[in-house]
């Protein structure tokens, strides 16, 4: 058992820039923004400022992905207290990315949110919703950015706990949300916990939580029992959180029967946010060099991934409700991220990180779909949406687009990274999983198509009849969000750049993380051993 | 109800001020003792908890009203973050304490202590009052009388 | 492998079997029991099962409180006899006891709601419920959908 009872070391007092203060700022901002909103207590001003401050924290990402694009590393002591005895925020290509895709997708949700919740959620409970809304952006923010595997677990359980509250307020719908955000409760503690436990061995076989100080000393000491128990407990943990194919049975029913505002949000970011962390940990923390890590991968990973990409697909394409249809389509896509992480290349590792971003957007787009069509028509079963493409044609367009980026045609987002992950595949000479990638696409095609095809060559019946395009201020976030997914699919600049910079990053290992902590672990920390 | 627990309310009156002034000792001798925000804020609220068991939810609700609890639970981690910014606007790392007295940091690691802990104190009282009001104002589905 | 574990081993190690123990006894809970409040209670104890293994974690042989002791100037007297035992896994587990607080008393206000709205807290009644209104969604869309469901 390794304690550490070092003498305190040393507090790095540092007058710094506001330039340097960005990796904190990214999360303290809606952080302050959360009790703001409890305190004033205003409805017209909990909006704002949920929407001011995931502007800020988007603007604040761009700038931190700006900045670590040439493959730096930014690392932030929180309190002055240098890692790896102090808490460390580090921002690499790989968070950077996730952050702004996490701060993006809210401020364009944000504006939508507004007119969607306003129709779905009670009107006394929307600034506790708006606070809860930003402890949950918070939460995923910060187990974004941080470095230190404690305090993932504590952002973790903040962006929960708030999710879970949020799934809850659709049942002013529908009052299976009760029921749905209880299994999540369930499942997603159970997660967190096994997180933790994972966490606990790590200190145990090492003797500290930050993440590249672990990755450090596990390299030194190699694999044994208690950091292979910990790599278990934190791949099943984590896993559940970002519902990895057999342990996803609390996906479909939270993103049903969530406000379709949330349901957008979660879809693009929660799951996206667990999968980067289980990315961290798999590449970062344990060396993909170890054999256990390569035979998870290799073993475990790919064979489930696939499972999801063909089960998931084919559950979808029996659904009658849009929601849920989708909802199992996002089980499916996990599965290509996860396949992409698997094949352990460069190539894999950008397709999977790239599909995490498309595919981010691109149910944030579908989502933000259904949800305008629940606005109008009351529901979204296929046959409330029968010939909504006559009567609300901007937001049926918007749905194509999307479902065209789901499938992965040429032209749009889902193509690049399905195109990336299909070389990837080929590289290896695994050629039969990439005829696989291509097989359960066509599973896309079909379930897209039964929206398609509703939407399109129905006569519209009783309240889709009269229905009309959703306001503005819905229209135009998922206009632009429908426009990311064709932009992303022709300028890769930001995407596959990003992506490549991370896989790199990742690949490397610890050797990667540890260029920064240079200065600080030469200090006297293993003093009392 | 409660009315003839003589002894149970008599008591419960003597012990009210007691507990918070205990509240109030852990939360601010933290920094010698076993203590700090956490527990201090759980024994203040146990104070009004016991109260309100003995004297009835809405005799503890004239004092400390369900939209005061609220406020409380915002208010301290405003403090706690607070205490961080003004840390960080006096040109030092967030919650690097050491930014309140510069020439001498271990003094501005007490008063940054005391602050963020205060902070914690405030907010854990007002979460833990209002779980209890949370639970305790919705009317029973079953009579006390029935069990 | 056998012969590591010897009667000390096993002793020694008490609080880690009582954590596995606890551990599984709080999963089992959670997945057999189908009273809700049961499942909470059942989490519960696996979450306590955490705290334990964290706070064994800390202890070292011989460690008291590590809290330095201050004569009456307040000036810190320094020991170099005495062994503390390590602080840091019970602040993070003070951390992971505010978070387990916090999911008992969310679970527990969803079932109050869920109680209000079903009218029970057995998995298998609202099971029942769930499966009659998804039965009633699926014929009414279904025929409206027109044998397309």
């Amino acid at each position: 058992m390794a304690t550490e009872t070092g003498t305190a070391q040393e507090v790095v007092h540092q007058a710094a820039a506001l330039a340097d203060h960005l990796p904190m700022l990214v999360v303290l901002v809606p952080f302050v923004a959360a009790p703001l909103v409890v305190v004033l207590g205003s409805r017209g001003l909990a909006w704002w400022l949920a929407f001011v401050a995931s502007v800020v924290s988007t603007v604040i990402a761009a700038a931190l992905l700006a900045r670590v694009f040439d493959g730096s590393v930014i690392s932030y002591a929180i309190g002055g207290w240098a890692p790896p005895l102090g808490i460390e925020y580090r921002i690499d290509a790989a968070n950077a990315f996730v952050l702004l895709l996490v701060a993006g997708i809210s401020t364009v949700i944000l504006p939508y949110a507004k007119v969607s919740v306003a129709a779905e959620v009670p009107k006394k409970n929307h600034t506790l919703f708006y606070a809860a809304y930003l402890l949950c952006f918070t939460g995923l923010l910060g187990v974004t950015a941080t470095g230190d595997a404690f305090n993932v677990f504590v952002f973790l359980e903040i962006s929960s706990l708030s999710t879970y509250v949020l799934v809850a307020q659709g049942s002013y719908r529908d009052k299976r949300a009760f029921t749905a955000a209880y299994d999540y409760l369930i499942m997603g503690t159970i997660g967190a916990t096994f997180f933790v436990i994972g966490i606990g061995f790590l200190y145990m076989a090492t003797g500290t939580l930050n993440m590249a100080d672990i990755a450090d000393r596990i390299a030194e000491q190699g694999s044994n029992r208690t950091v292979r128990a910990a790599f278990a407990f934190i791949v099943v943990g984590m896993g559940l959180k970002a519902a990895v194919y057999p342990l996803h049975l609390w996906l479909p029913g939270a993103y049903t029967r969530a406000p379709s505002a949330i349901t957008a949000f979660l879809a693009g970011t929660a799951t996206k946010v667990a999968i980067y962390v289980l990315l961290r940990f798999f590449f970062s923390v344990f060396q993909p060099g170890f054999t256990f890590t390569v035979n998870t991968l290799e073993i475990i990973v790919i064979p489930l991934a696939i499972l999801a990409m063909f089960a998931a697909s084919f559950i979808a394409i029996f659904q009658n409700d849009f929601k849920r249809m989708l909802a199992y389509s996002s089980i499916a896509q996990i599965g290509y991220i996860l396949l992409g992480v698997g094949l352990l290349t460069a190539t894999g590792l950008t397709a999977g990180i790239a599909h995490l971003f498309n595919h981010g957007i691109t149910k944030a787009t579908l989502f933000m779909g259904v949800g305008a069509i629940v606005l109008r028509v009351g529901g979204s079963w296929y046959d409330r949406i029968d010939g909504l493409g006559r009567t609300m044609p901007w937001t049926s367009a918007a749905i194509v687009l999307g479902g065209l980026s789901l499938i992965g045609v040429p032209g749009t987002a889902g193509f690049i990274s399905k195109w990336l992950l299909v070389q990837a595949a080929l590289e290896k000479g695994w050629w039969p999983i990439a005829l696989l990638v291509v097989a359960s696409s066509l599973l896309a095609v079909v379930y897209v198509w039964r929206v398609v095809e509703a939407l399109y060559l129905r006569v519209p019946q009783g309240r889709a009849a009269e229905a009309t395009d959703p306001p503005l201020m819905m229209l135009i976030p998922l206009g632009l969000a429908a426009l990311a997914c064709i932009w992303f699919g022709f300028d890769t600049r930001v995407t596959i750049g990003a992506s490549q910079m991370a896989a790199e990053g990742l690949l490397a290992g610890s050797a990667g993380m540890l260029d920064s902590v240079g200065a600080s672990s030469a200090l006297p920390l293993g003093a009392g051993h | 109800m409660m009315h003839h627990h003589l002894i149970l309310r008599v008591v419960t009156k003597l012990l009210v001020g007691t507990i918070i002034l205990f509240a109030l000792y852990v939360q601010f001798h933290g920094d010698f003792s076993p203590g700090g925000g956490f527990q201090a804020g759980v024994i203040m609220a146990v104070a009004f908890i016991l109260y309100g068991i003995v004297f009835r939810l809405e005799k503890v609700q004239r004092v400390l009203p369900p939209w005061v609890v609220h406020k409380l639970m915002a208010l301290g981690v405003l403090i706690y973050a607070g205490t961080g910014i003004l840390s960080f606007f006096l040109g030092y790392n967030y919650l690097d304490y050491g930014a309140f007295s510069p020439d001498h940091p271990s003094h501005g690691q007490h008063w940054g202590i005391l602050a963020v802990e205060f902070g914690v104190g405030v907010t854990v009282t007002g979460v833990m009052i209002s779980i209890y009001y949370a639970f305790a104002a919705r009317t029973p589905l079953i009579d006390d009388e029935a069990w | 492998m056998l012969e590591e574990f010897t009667w000390e081993f096993i002793v020694g190690h008490m609080n880690y079997w009582l954590f596995i123990v606890l551990m599984m006894t709080g999963l089992y809970v959670v997945v057999a029991r189908g009273n809700l409040v049961k499942k909470i209670v059942g989490l519960n104890i696996f979450q306590v099962s955490v705290f334990m293994l964290y706070i064994s974690i800390g202890k070292i042989t011989g460690g008291t409180a590590p809290i330095f002791s201050t004569n009456l100037q307040g000036k810190i007297k320094l020991d170099p006899e005495i062994v503390y035992s390590n602080p840091l896994p019970h602040v993070l587990i003070l951390t992971a006891i505010v978070v387990g607080v916090a999911t008992t008393s969310l679970g527990l206000a969803l079932i109050v709601r869920i109680r209000e709205e079903y009218g029970t807290i057995e998995e298998q009644g609202i099971l029942t419920i769930e499966r009659d209104m998804v039965h009633e969604e699926e014929r009414v869309h279904g025929e409206a959908m027109g044998g397309r469901g």
